[in-house]
């Protein structure tokens, strides 16, 4: 039985006002049209005892902006869809008023994580909040690839023309000839340029959908700006692509005017310089696409399916998860070990991941790698507290011996360990890989030694899958042949010497 | 109704920091900053009282997101043939 009488459905799509709580009204007879939108917090948990009102001096635009922006948000009842980055600069606390999803991101990277939280919750309404400072100084990289790519967030721009948190420095929207704190005597093109019209700018890439410039100057241009915002949201709604629009906003305070000349000089001064104007309103084409196919790494390193597990008894491990620091000079072969390792594992199952680290100076100096070996997913690739330390140089060994694990492994490719070395709690093994390498002849074999070693000391994973590993990567078949001897060497070097044993070193290692 | 005004606002003095862009923006000219000062050092603004039509622009124009309410006077309730008494006629 449908209960809705027609006279109801009438009232409920006559009602287009937001605030449902109308029974507060100041006199009888009349209902709330406008009030507090319930996007946002009744109460602002900010550090402040003043935790009913914002931080915002009177009159700042910010306060209209966030107000047009609940609004839309409220309307299009999205507010548990909403994720709100904030940026630094004076709207940083949008997160005190806003009780959507927030985010507080570094200076000018708002549009870099937007990017991050759209693409993995392309569900949700993810506004980036900006001003000139954030978003047109320090963070113009950010906006401009993220508008080049079409990301499907919507930006707000707030421009007022200045720094407005730290004190009025001059800003890249600065106006000619407008005072700040570093052009005293007014903004000189011939000095400092000219201002940057950034919706000029990114009106000239390919893929933003809506891109207009409001201004808060005004009643009109103000409901121009409520216009705008909503748009912007709308077609994030509606999955259309990038938005962005451009609040010109006054700055009372910075500026030095009562809040009504702020608004003033919005209109008169910013408006000449920064024209308002609907720059971008279209539907964006993009050429046909079909999106690459899905591998898993096994099958992209052409490790065959039946390889993977293709070994001739399931190997014990024997841990959890293994962290490997392999460390040396460029061209030692630090980084092809560490991608070896990091293959076997794959092959025997295991969770792995590598992580080269090298500067500048990767030929003829410094290399190191991480890798992990794990039966879990792993959380980071990188290796604070190695378990095994390979150390392929001397300059290597004395960085990294420190961070090793109580109880872990230090290999150390040389004859001896040099006599002054402080070493923590590590069993440590000399391995003169080089040596062997060269009998064996080709120095190039010198990782592949310090493999077989680490293979025999560890027992981490199997010499099986090592040759299979080797078989797949070495095409040259003279090279293959040493290194199948190099890594028996490097096997039968510790599993037949003596080693120097555990060396407990009191050198404030503490743990 | 006769005699009262369209619309009336309700300014909320804790919220209040006595910007004045409400008073430059309201059409009918409705709104003052009052002579007193409030809790916090500044003349907050108040309604004349009359004249308020329930247009809204204060509520826009007002950086603080509560210190303004704006209401108007409910429209008459609809009444729609046979939705009193007798037979409901199914909704559309």
């Amino acid at each position: 039985m449908d209960t809705v009488m027609e006279g109801e459905a009438l009232e409920m799509a006559d009602e287009t006002t937001s605030s449902p709580t109308e029974q507060h009204a100041g006199s009888n007879g009349y209902e709330v049209v406008h009030s507090k939108s319930p996007v946002f917090y009744d109460i602002y948990e900010r550090k402040s005892e003043l935790k009913h009102q914002t931080h915002y001096c009177p009159g700042c635009g910010h306060g209209v902006a966030h107000k047009l922006i609940a609004e839309a948000i409220e309307d299009l009842g999205l507010q548990d869809k909403t994720i709100f980055v904030s940026p630094v600069g004076c709207s940083v606390f949008a997160y005190y008023y806003f009780d959507v999803g927030n985010v507080q991101v570094a200076h000018g990277r708002a549009p870099a994580a937007a990017t991050g939280l759209k693409r993995a919750c392309p569900e949700k309404l993810v506004l980036a909040y900006q001003g000139d400072g954030d978003l047109a100084a320090i963070g113009t990289a950010e906006i401009i690839h993220a508008a080049n790519r079409g990301e499907k967030i919507t930006v707000f721009f707030v421009n007022n023309a200045i720094y407005g948190m730290t004190g009025g420095q001059m800003a890249p929207t600065t106006l000619v000839g407008q005072k700040s704190t570093t052009s005293p005597w007014g903004r000189r093109p011939a000095n400092e340029g000219f201002p940057l019209h950034m919706s000029e700018l990114l009106s000239t890439l390919e893929a933003p959908v809506y891109i207009e410039r409001v201004a808060l100057s005004d009643n009109k241009n103000i409901m121009r700006a409520r216009r705008a915002i909503r748009k912007a949201l709308e077609n994030q709604r509606d999955n259309l692509g990038f938005s962005f629009v451009e609040i010109l906003s006054p700055c009372p305070t910075i500026w030095g005017k009562d809040p009504v000349d702020a608004r003033r000089w919005v209109a008169e001064q910013m408006i000449p310089s920064f024209p308002l104007n609907v720059f971008r309103d279209r539907k964006l084409e993009l050429p046909p696409d079909s999106a690459p196919p899905q591998r898993p790494v096994s099958e992209v390193l052409e490790i065959r399916k039946e390889g993977v597990r293709g070994l001739s008894a399931p190997h014990p491990h024997g841990f959890e998860q293994l962290a490997i620091k392999l460390a040396g000079f460029g061209g030692q072969g630090v980084l092809l070990l560490g991608q070896l390792l990091a293959e076997m594992g794959m092959r025997e199952g295991l969770e792995v991941s590598w992580l080269p680290s090298y500067g500048p100076e990767m030929r003829s100096g410094s290399a190191h790698c991480h890798v992990c070996l794990s039966t879990q997913r792993i959380g980071s690739p990188l290796v604070s507290r190695p378990q095994v330390l390979v150390a392929m140089s001397e300059i290597a060994l004395r960085k990294f011996a420190p961070q090793v694990a109580p109880e872990g492994l230090i290999l150390y490719s040389g004859d001896k360990l040099p006599e002054d070395l402080a070493l923590p709690t590590a069993n440590v093994i000399s391995v003169p890989a080089s040596r062997i390498a060269d009998k064996l002849g080709s120095a190039k074999a010198t990782n592949i030694v310090m493999l077989g070693a680490m293979l025999a000391e560890t027992n981490c994973l199997t010499r099986e899958s090592a040759l299979k590993v080797l078989e797949a990567k070495v095409k040259d078949c003279a090279l293959l042949e040493i290194d199948r001897l190099a890594l028996a060497a490097g096997w039968e070097f510790v599993n037949h010497q003596a080693y120097a044993g555990a060396v407990a070193q009191a050198d404030g290692f503490a743990y | 109704m006769p005699g009262l005004a369209r619309g009336n606002i309700e300014i909320n003095i804790e919220e209040c920091k006595g910007c004045g862009l409400c008073v430059e923006s309201c059409p009918p000219k409705c709104l003052a900053l009052a002579d007193e000062l409030s809790a916090y050092g500044v003349h907050p603004a108040v309604y004349a009282g009359d004249g308020c039509t329930g247009c809204g622009i204060c509520f826009y124009c007002c950086p603080e997101p509560g210190a303004i309410t704006v209401f108007r006077l409910a429209a008459p309730p609809k009444t729609v043939a046979g939705s009193r008494g007798g037979q409901h006629a199914p909704a559309v």
